[in-house]
């Protein structure tokens, strides 16, 4: 019972983090129709930032704001230098581009900070709470990443659901030929959807840092997990972000735990084709057509 | 206040308007007429700026504003309400409404604008915080007219208002735009092919013919022309 209490706790806190990833590619499905596969290249940058700010001497907490504002930065330039001309252009051409930023960020990556991976600080203690005389497999630093998601997950909603930009996104997203009949400058919206998405992107890597290494290719995994939980939650909703990162934490957990660690990309692929083969859009994803 | 000359607009190699001339005055109802395919919906598309034309000229009040984008023509006063309504059916109709009147920076106006399109199309009411998918086609057109009219235009734009509109709906909108041109000025442009009901509400029409111009006269004349009627309105 303690090891199951164990092992759900630790999904938690992965699957936490799986839907943080999923949630900053659902944001540029959502508004743009573009899977970015750069995604763990923009992370692992901003993570290097963030790193190179707190070896400077710099707090974990002036290292985490200047790694959202890069994400922030970053993602609104990548959008309006790289995926501007290849928006309105068949869907292969923007899966090539981000495909060939992720390249050229890990390369610059590997130039600039080189292969060896750094260990990166936690926030909190990463020593487990105690429950009796045991110690469970959830730390303060846990909590701390878990409540993180949890907070931009409401605060993204708030402003989308809520706020007038919010309203002027998903205009843009949903319709944008009207949107801009309507007066939303919807160029600049797209711009501002990939930023946030960045920004979120720039979030879970210091959020996932301390748990690996910060190296240039150590944030993959991450991101094979996050695109998973997006695609299983439908790639088109934020909630499902949410539900399909914890659901394939949770999953993954209790495989690595009652099988075995060496199998828990397998159990992801089970968890992925099993949800398909019910719903073929994943859990929240809208249908096929848009009636009008 | 819209002055039209020699516009010329294709898509791709296929030429849908050809050297179109047209005035437009203020507070006045042009309607434009033609068969499917006379480049009704493009001329529309190429004033609003959704379309950039190839050649020719859209000034508005004495201004230039050829292949200016929509977002920026909304600002000038112009508002297009599309063919097939275009309400964005994901957000509710609070949220449609609002979103017309946006850009104008106005919370005043923000607050009571949605209060004074219920007022003007009251079937609306009812359904302000529902999504906009559950609406009749009736009910759509309503929301897509008064969301153009919460940006405050001085020219509507209004692609086939009546399309597929039962006719006491189709009365009941018209009713209402003749009463907000008289109340606030209003300038239409309405795009139809139910030509006795455009020709029954407008001052002027112009009649459009593989994307020529090929009748421009008073709404009363062009109705009592047989040989009008017969060539290009099928009355």
């Amino acid at each position: 019972m303690l090891r199951f209490l164990d092992l759900t706790l630790a999904g938690l806190t992965s699957g936490a983090v799986y839907a943080a990833i999923a949630l900053a590619l659902v944001l540029i499905w959502r508004s743009t129709r573009i899977v970015n596969f750069a995604q763990g290249g923009m992370l692992m940058i901003t993570t290097f930032i963030a790193y190179t700010v707190i070896s400077h001497g710099g707090s974990y907490w002036l290292a985490l704001v200047v790694a959202v504002l890069s994400g922030f930065v970053l993602g609104g330039v990548v959008e309006r230098v790289l995926i501007r001309p290849v928006e309105k252009r068949p869907p292969l051409d923007a899966v090539v581009v981000t495909f060939g930023l992720l390249v050229l960020l890990q390369g610059l990556a590997g130039m600039i900070f080189g292969g060896t991976p750094r260990s990166y600080p936690p926030a909190f203690s990463i020593i487990g709470f105690r429950a009796g005389d045991h110690r469970l497999l959830f730390a303060p630093n846990d909590l701390w990443v878990v409540l993180v998601v949890c907070g931009v997950m409401v605060l993204l909603a708030v402003v989308f659901r809520w706020t007038s930009l919010g309203l002027r996104m998903r205009a843009s997203a949903f319709a944008p030929e009207v949107s801009r009949l309507l007066g939303v400058r919807v160029g600049r919206m797209l711009t501002v959807g990939w930023a946030l998405a960045a920004a979120v992107g720039a979030l879970a890597g210091v959020l996932i840092a301390p748990s690996t290494f910060v190296s240039p290719t150590a944030f993959d995994a991450f991101l094979v997990f996050g695109f998973t939980a997006a695609v299983i939650g439908g790639l088109d909703s934020p909630p499902g972000a949410l539900v399909g990162g914890v659901g394939l934490g949770l999953a993954l957990s209790y495989v690595s735990g009652y099988i075995g660690s060496d199998v828990v990309a397998l159990g992801a692929l089970v968890v992925l084709i099993a949800v398909l083969m019910v719903r073929p859009r994943g859990l929240f994803g809208s249908p096929v057509g848009r009636r009008v | 206040m819209l002055d039209v000359t020699g516009l010329t607009a294709a898509y791709g190699p296929v030429r849908a308007l050809d050297g179109v001339d047209l005035h437009v005055e203020a507070g006045s109802i042009t309607a434009v007429l033609g068969a499917n395919g006379a480049g009704k919906t493009t001329l529309l598309r190429a004033i609003s700026g959704m379309l950039r034309p190839r050649a020719g000229s859209v000034r508005l009040a004495g201004r230039d504003v050829t292949g200016r984008a929509p977002e920026d023509l909304v600002r000038r006063g112009v508002s297009h309400v599309p063919e097939g309504r275009g309400v964005i059916v994901e957000l509710t109709v609070d949220e449609n409404l609002r979103l017309g009147g946006l850009w104008r920076r106005d919370r005043g106006w923000l607050r009571d604008g949605p209060a004074r399109m219920y007022e003007l199309f009251p079937p609306l009411a009812a359904r302000r915080s529902r999504r906009a998918e559950t609406l009749s086609g009736g009910e759509r057109q309503m929301l897509a007219i008064a969301r153009s009219l919460m940006s405050k235009p001085t020219l509507l734009l209004l692609d086939e208002p009546s399309l597929g509109l039962a006719p006491r709906t189709t009365a009941e909108i018209v009713a209402t735009l003749l009463q907000l041109r008289d109340d606030t000025g209003l300038t239409l442009l309405l795009v139809e092919q139910n030509a006795q009901t455009a020709l029954s509400v407008a001052d002027r029409a112009v009649v459009l013919n593989l994307g020529r111009k090929v009748e421009d006269d008073t709404a009363d004349r062009l109705a009592a022309d047989d040989r009008v009627r017969h060539a290009y309105l099928g009355l």
